[in-house]
């Protein structure tokens, strides 16, 4: 390989800082890779004429059947509140990102519990029009293209969130300079503002496809087979480690594909915070019936993603209600939400100050291995988390080895067998989110400003803190946020390895309803819905404010 | 970030488990709420404090492997004969000092070195609609393989554990190639593709979805003891068959313990099998989750009485564990999902 920047200092801090973290927080993963030169020609014979190809076209059918349809509704959603005015807007704003609390296993749940055939909308049909089993067609929720829909409902936010920063961003002068031309309006859309707004539609999109490419708890409860379902079934049913690691590993490199491409079709495009206030685009005030269009529009994913799951949640808890709220369930919500805090704090300094090295040094191999990092996002929970118990239980061992020969004394399982396991998992696994985030703000920022800085004596630390951080206080924050939703919903990796009496909501509702007991799962689940709203209308407050002046440069 | 590392270092060492007089560390694989009632009475009558980690049996497996000789855990407790044989068989597991309750036990609920043992009982027979299925129709888990029954029959996914401890009992039993047979022959039946859980199949047959099912039989009971009015009336419209009475008998399965290689707490562990197997514990049991007890003098409850009596396969059952691999290959091939 060779490198522009032969004469650069291997070992100058940030280097040696992002290294060590990076191969920290990747050691889950590069584990699942390791596995790859341990062959496992029996059971990927059996895999190869059985189960796999079901396996990969199910993944992809979903991971792009979320993608098609999250982009979809976020941009349709994006463009109605970031370019016109109408009554209602306000609340609309902040309502569209409430599906983003909800996990998308619980809303599973809850329209199964709706639309099963022995639930109360087939029933009242059957009662209603007398019918039986047979004479009518009702569509499965149960299938592929339900799990499709009940991803989509709730990870549409993402691009919504995404584009409509994009939208609301571009300069009013573009639009005039389009009109000017004779451009006709439905053009300039087509023409101009979605390529311009591409690379962060793109992205959104991606980061709900490497969700959906990760998800285990709607597929498994669907009965959908996908490569989430077979990592298990490989590894518990047929008993054999290393080929469930190495179809992690399969499906790790689908999702590095998806982040080539949406890295190469945003290549072309770089945005720069210029420095000046541009003038943005006016809001078009909508007026009678059209009103009533855009307001239903944007109703709909509301309603299906968030308020008639709550109401069905709702209904189920005031039936169970009394017996469950007591000291436990407080703790229960306690445990949740410092987890949460813990971890996105964690994870959005992490994501801070390797953003801030990749700019500081721009060198391919800094940019590869946070690259891999990212990697964490799409690997399924209870994949990063195994790897993990068996590094951290690795180093626990060869430490208490060492403590006993010093000082005769073992200290136990201190990073296995404490939150510090969960913490690193949360961080690794979210990583992707946060650097989307900052890596987006930092971006903006114009690198002379940090030459003005530097040429002003500041020390690059003291730039990332005094200069960038609050320059990009939108992106930290929503960083923060979303990282902190995306713990407080986690499942698989806080049920592996989380200490001895710790439990958290979503291990509460989730342990319920795998019981089968999805009406006593209903009070934790709308408690994770609830808490998860609080960062959500602070997100909204954050995205309402005048963004900083800013306009992009192609 | 140097900072940072050392935060977290003691954030950690302050977190993890303190050292209390008396303890017990249980990894379950039995849910929070079905143990924890019952692990409070044991620390309210011995003062032992019991530290209690639940989650997916493969997964505590495999936490209890990486942490070697300083796993915390002293006990390993499962819903599933064949995680306990996987454990036995990853030499995670000691023998199990006999005590008095423990030898009251018959000897298919134990392992031949006495590394794990049977705390209760669950059977798996046909769940059959009341109006649509007559009881003398059916007779053994063959017959719903035969042509009349195609379209009729609702069964979870393969993945899930019991379907595969099922198999792996039949090709125990009847060998591979009739056990074949019959995967084979189910999967052509079939009503609708596997999904849901086992009640979800007892509300399909109660909706007449299918007409018969395959789940165990503490989630009917626990249908039938349900406060919601719904789900009562849905268990009410099925019954249980319990299949092949004249030769092998119904498929059971057991959920149980094992006593940990390294564990710390031995003594109190022992104590904690022996209070499990108590008459008490063994009520509990049976009137809270309808588990059948595994002690042949404790009396059932009303509900599960009201199933009726019926004879088991006599298959040791760490041959389960033994076959599980084997049994998901061949549902594989069948290409029951």
């Amino acid at each position: 390989m060779k490198f522009k920047n032969w004469s650069y200092n291997w070992f100058n801090p940030w280097f040696v800082g992002i290294a060590l973290g990076c191969f920290i927080l990747a050691a889950p993963v590069i584990l699942v890779f390791v596995s790859v030169f341990f062959p496992q020609t029996e059971i990927w014979q059996h895999l190869y004429s059985t189960v796999l190809s079901d396996y990969i076209v199910n993944s992809l059918i979903l991971a792009f059947g979320v993608g098609v349809l999250v982009i979809v509704i976020g941009t349709v959603l994006a463009w109605c509140i970031a370019r016109y005015e109408f009554t209602g807007r306000k609340q609309l704003q902040w309502l569209i990102l409430l599906p983003m609390a909800m996990p998308a296993y619980i809303i599973a749940y809850t329209y199964t519990g709706l639309l099963d055939y022995a639930g109360p909308v087939q029933t009242w049909l059957r009662e209603t029009f007398n019918w039986q089993y047979g004479d009518y067609y009702f569509p499965d929720i149960r299938s592929l293209p339900g799990a499709i829909i009940m991803l989509s409902l709730v990870l549409y936010p993402y691009v919504y969130m995404l584009a409509r920063t994009a939208f609301s961003e571009q300069p009013a002068s573009l639009e005039e300079v389009s009109r000017s031309l004779g451009v006709s309006p439905s053009k300039h859309l087509f023409k101009v503002v979605l390529p311009l707004a591409r690379p962060a539609i793109l992205m959104g999109a991606a980061l709900a496809m490497m969700e959906a490419f990760a998800d285990y708890g709607t597929v498994q409860y669907f009965g959908v087979s996908t490569f989430t379902t077979g990592i298990f079934r490989t590894w518990f049913g047929l008993g054999n480690g290393i080929a469930a690691a190495q179809l992690a590993a399969m499906l790790t490199s689908f999702v590095v594909l998806l982040l080539i491409l949406e890295y190469l079709s945003r290549r072309k495009i770089r945005y720069y915070f210029q420095g000046q206030r541009a003038q943005q685009v006016s809001r078009q005030k909508l007026t009678g019936s059209k009103v009533f269009w855009v307001q239903f529009l944007c109703v709909i994913p509301v309603f299906f993603g968030f308020i008639l799951p709550v109401l069905q949640l709702l209904s189920w808890a005031s039936r169970t209600y009394s017996k469950q709220l007591n000291s436990e369930f407080w703790l229960l919500l306690w445990n949740s939400f410092y987890l949460a805090a813990i971890a996105a704090i964690t994870a959005v300094s992490l994501a801070l100050l390797f953003a801030y090295g990749k700019r500081l040094n721009p060198i391919k191999p800094i940019q590869f291995i946070v690259g891999v990092v990212s990697l964490g996002y799409a690997v399924p929970g209870t994949v990063i988390a195994i790897g993990a118990m068996i590094s951290l239980s690795w180093l626990d061992i060869k430490l208490n080895t060492l403590t006993e020969n010093w000082f005769d004394l073992s200290v136990g399982l201190i990073f296995s067998g404490s939150l510090f396991a969960l913490i690193l998992v949360y961080s690794s696994r979210f990583l992707a989110v946060a650097m989307h985030n900052i890596d987006t703000g930092l971006a903006r920022i114009k690198p002379n400003m940090d030459d003005a800085a530097r040429s002003l004596g500041h020390k690059p630390l003291q730039i990332l803190r005094t200069i960038h951080v609050p320059l990009m206080k939108t992106s930290v924050l929503s960083a923060l946020l979303l990282v902190f939703v995306d713990v407080l919903k986690e499942l698989p990796a806080t049920l592996i390895l989380r200490p001895f009496n710790f439990n958290t909501l979503a291990v509460k509702a989730f342990e319920l309803a795998s019981d089968e007991r999805l009406m006593d799962a209903a009070l934790p689940a709308l408690a994770i819905v609830s808490v998860g709203i609080l960062p959500v209308i602070l997100l909204t407050m954050l995205m309402d404010k005048p963004s900083p002046h800013s306009s992009q440069i192609k | 970030m140097k900072n940072i590392i050392s935060c977290m270092f003691v954030i950690a060492a302050l977190l993890s488990p303190l050292v209390m007089a008396e303890q017990v560390n249980l990894y379950s694989a039995r849910k929070e709420a079905l143990i924890k009632p019952l692990l409070d009475k044991f620390t309210q009558q011995t003062g032992i404090a019991v530290n209690l980690v639940t989650g997916n049996a493969d997964n505590l497996i495999t936490r209890l492997k990486s942490e070697g000789k300083y796993s915390p855990a002293d006990l390993l407790l499962t819903t599933d004969v064949g995680r306990l044989y996987r454990a036995k068989e990853q030499g995670l597991t000691q023998q199990i000092l006999e005590s008095e309750a423990i030898s009251k036990l018959p000897n298919n609920f134990r392992d031949e070195q006495g590394h794990w043992l049977g705390l209760s009982l669950r059977a798996r027979p046909l769940m059959v609609s009341v109006d649509r299925v007559a009881s003398q129709t059916i007779a053994n888990l063959e017959d719903i393989t035969k042509p009349e029954w195609k379209g009729r029959v609702c069964i979870r996914s393969s993945s899930n554990i019991y379907n595969q401890s099922m198999v792996a009992a039949l090709i125990a039993q009847v060998g591979e190639s009739a056990a074949q047979e019959w995967v084979n022959g189910l999967v052509k039946n079939f009503a609708r593709p596997p999904q849901g859980g086992d009640r979800d199949q007892i509300k399909a047959v109660a909706a007449g979805l299918c007409d018969v099912a395959i789940a165990n039989t503490y989630y009917l009971a626990g249908m039938l003891s349900s406060d919601d009015e719904t789900t009562q009336q849905q268990a009410k419209k099925v019954k249980v068959i319990w299949p092949n009475q004249t030769d092998r008998g119904a498929h059971i399965n057991i959920s149980g313990v094992a006593l940990t290689k390294n564990a710390p707490n031995k003594d109190a562990a022992v104590k904690l099998i022996d209070f499990l197997l108590s008459n008490e514990s063994q009520l509990w049991y049976a009137t809270t989750n309808h588990e059948y007890p595994v002690l042949a003098d404790i009396a059932w409850s009303k509900l599960l009485q009201s199933f009726g009596t019926f004879k088991t396969e006599q298959v040791p059952l760490g041959k389960l564990g033994e076959l599980n691999a084997a049994a998901v290959q061949m549902m594989d091939r069948a290409g029951w999902k």
